[in-house]
């Protein structure tokens, strides 16, 4: 078996996830390479799930019993526990979301709706770029059409990486808000945070950064970060599905205005006007996804006793492994940043004239799952002149045995669409 | 899944290139990226010619070629016949064994009944004959329009 400094020690943490012991199409073991679209889930997540809804089940911040009291507190606890695991200054400023597409949509209404200095107008620029998620594309052409703001973005290099080479025309005085994102998932970039950080800054604008991409791989400091918003979500992170998270600071959170309007949001209400809760409140109409926040909390709580920087340093050395390994596979076009260097652990790539769809068909009747297409990144698609790519992407669990099924998995379907 | 019968139109497509027609359509399959532009050319009721252009995987490709055989050369009221017999395969999610009868209608496009299993490539395999569906609509629609103010 092939060891590599700083793997960790994946037979011990395979056994945390009993979905990876799956035998597909008559005898082909699971190799499951597709962690940037969602992340499986540990026994110690799983249970905490259970346990939740077979004890404590209830709605929170509303009942006198014991299982409204013991709900609440499993998920303000959560609460503590993202706040402890990105670093931030105040529980205050985590908000729960459904994902980190609402989180982004949550800013770019907050800002729409805003009173100055904040309010998005036809006088105003929004910036982004190239190599965003769909979800950090539409909210932002959304406010654009319906304020008039002018949209912008940074262009990308051949290489994969932004181009910051304009960065003075592309964020200017008028620009209210840049949203970016932290790793690309499409590309596997690590992007640059200070040099956008200190321009948006040098002009006022605001910094949303989308780590849907870095959470579950990397420690994650929002104050060294520097940022005003950061957005990612659970299910990448050995959480549950349906529950996201948006962390703000805290004194834009308080002159931000709500999006969504309901129950847990409100003060007093009355049948012409209404005051808000502080807060995270003020951001989480209705009631929450109560079970998929304690289900995310367990999840940091079994990648903190892991270790964040054991873990991206796992990530880093099987993708130097498997960068190394899929250059050597004939006809493959890596797509993005092609050494190991500010990248993340997801790598998409080309093969040939070979259709992703069709690579990927072949691969999935080896047990090799991985996905196709453009990512929800249609624009770097485009950029690189691609209809699609196929993407694998690894995470604490994944091993240089699974690299090497991917590459003999390739070499199978070059046999045969050659 | 992937019948040789499927390689074979991947990889010598029929009728492939857009030529002159009387509607032309442009779908996309927004999950994977395939994309086919269509032309339908008629005479009278007689498809006189499906031309195309596109990309997209092989089941998308091969699809468009088997339907530019299948097709050409055929009354509507039998293209369509074949049209809903392949979409009856293509929805029955694998359960559908296509008999002696089937066979007849669809000929190569038969070999597709595999991919019915697989439902996030029925899409792929219906892309152009939903395209063709909407080309003959807008063609015939359109010329029914044009007699109508004519």
């Amino acid at each position: 078996m092939t060891q590599l400094p700083g793997l960790l020690d994946t037979e011990a943490i395979r056994k945390d996830f009993p979905i990876l012991d799956r035998v597909l199409h008559d005898g082909k073991k699971l190799v499951y390479l597709d962690n940037a679209a969602t992340s499986q889930t540990p026994r110690q997540v799983i249970d905490v799930l259970d346990e939740y809804y077979e004890q404590h089940n209830a709605n929170v911040h509303r009942g006198v019993h014991v299982l409204a009291e013991e709900a609440t507190a499993l998920y303000e606890g959560a609460r503590d526990k993202v706040a402890a695991f990105i670093n931030a200054p105040s529980r205050d400023e985590v908000i729960f979301t459904k994902n980190a597409s609402e989180s982004l949509n949550l800013v770019a209404n907050m800002l729409g709706w805003a009173d100055e200095p904040y309010r998005v107008d036809h006088d105003t620029e929004i910036v982004i770029t190239e190599m965003e998620h769909h979800s950090n594309i539409v909210p932002w052409q959304l406010l654009s059409q319906r304020t008039g703001a002018k949209l912008k973005w940074f262009g990308l290099t051949d290489d994969g990486r932004l181009d910051l080479s304009n960065i003075d025309e592309v964020i200017t005085e008028k620009t209210k808000i840049v949203s970016f994102v932290l790793v690309s998932n499409i590309l596997g970039t690590h992007n640059p945070v200070e040099a956008i950080v200190r321009r948006a800054q040098e002009v006022g604008a605001l910094v949303l950064i989308d780590a849907s991409q870095a959470a579950p791989h990397m420690p994650l400091d929002v104050q060294a970060l520097q940022a005003d918003f950061v957005a990612f979500t659970g299910h990448k992170m050995c959480g549950p599905t349906g529950i996201g998270v948006l962390w703000g600071r805290q004194e834009l959170l308080e002159d931000l205005p709500p999006f969504l309007g309901g129950g847990e949001m409100i003060e007093t209400v009355s049948m012409h006007s209404s005051t808000y809760a502080p807060a995270p409140h003020k951001f989480e109409a209705g009631t929450p996804p109560i079970a998929q926040a304690v289900g995310l909390g367990a999840a940091i709580d079994y990648l903190s006793s892991i270790g964040m920087d054991k873990i991206l340093a796992h990530e880093h050395a099987l993708t130097e492994y498997a960068v190394q390994k899929l250059t050597q596979v004939p006809d493959l076009r890596i797509i993005g940043p092609s050494t190991a260097e500010d990248r993340g652990a997801a790598i998409s790539f080309t093969l040939g004239d070979i259709h992703p769809h069709d690579v990927g068909q072949v691969l999935d009747e080896q047990g090799i799952a991985v996905r196709v297409g453009h990512h929800c990144a249609r624009p770097v698609c485009l950029r690189y002149g691609i209809p699609a790519t196929t993407r694998a992407s690894f995470y604490l669990y994944s091993t240089p045995a699974e690299v090497d099924a991917l590459v003999e998995g390739l070499e199978h379907v070059r046999n045969f669409f050659g | 899944m992937y019948q040789d019968v499927i390689l074979d139109h991947y990889k010598n497509p029929h009728g492939r290139g857009l030529r002159d027609g009387d509607a032309e359509v442009h779908h996309v399959n927004p999950t994977c990226g395939d994309e086919i532009t269509l032309r339908v050319k008629y005479d009278g009721t007689t498809i006189s010619d499906v031309s195309y252009e596109g990309q997209g995987c092989s089941i998308s490709q091969a699809s468009a070629s088997v339907l530019n055989e299948l097709l050409v050369g055929k009354e509507l009221a039998d293209a369509q016949k074949i049209q809903e017999t392949f979409l009856e395969l293509m929805q029955s999610k694998g359960k559908l064994e296509p008999d002696d009868a089937m066979e007849e209608v669809l000929e190569d496009a038969v070999a597709f009944a595999g991919v019915s299993k697989y439902p996030a490539r029925v899409k792929c395999a219906l892309l152009s004959w939903m395209a063709w569906k909407d080309a003959t609509a807008q063609a015939l629609g359109g010329a029914d329009a044009e007699r109508k103010t004519a």
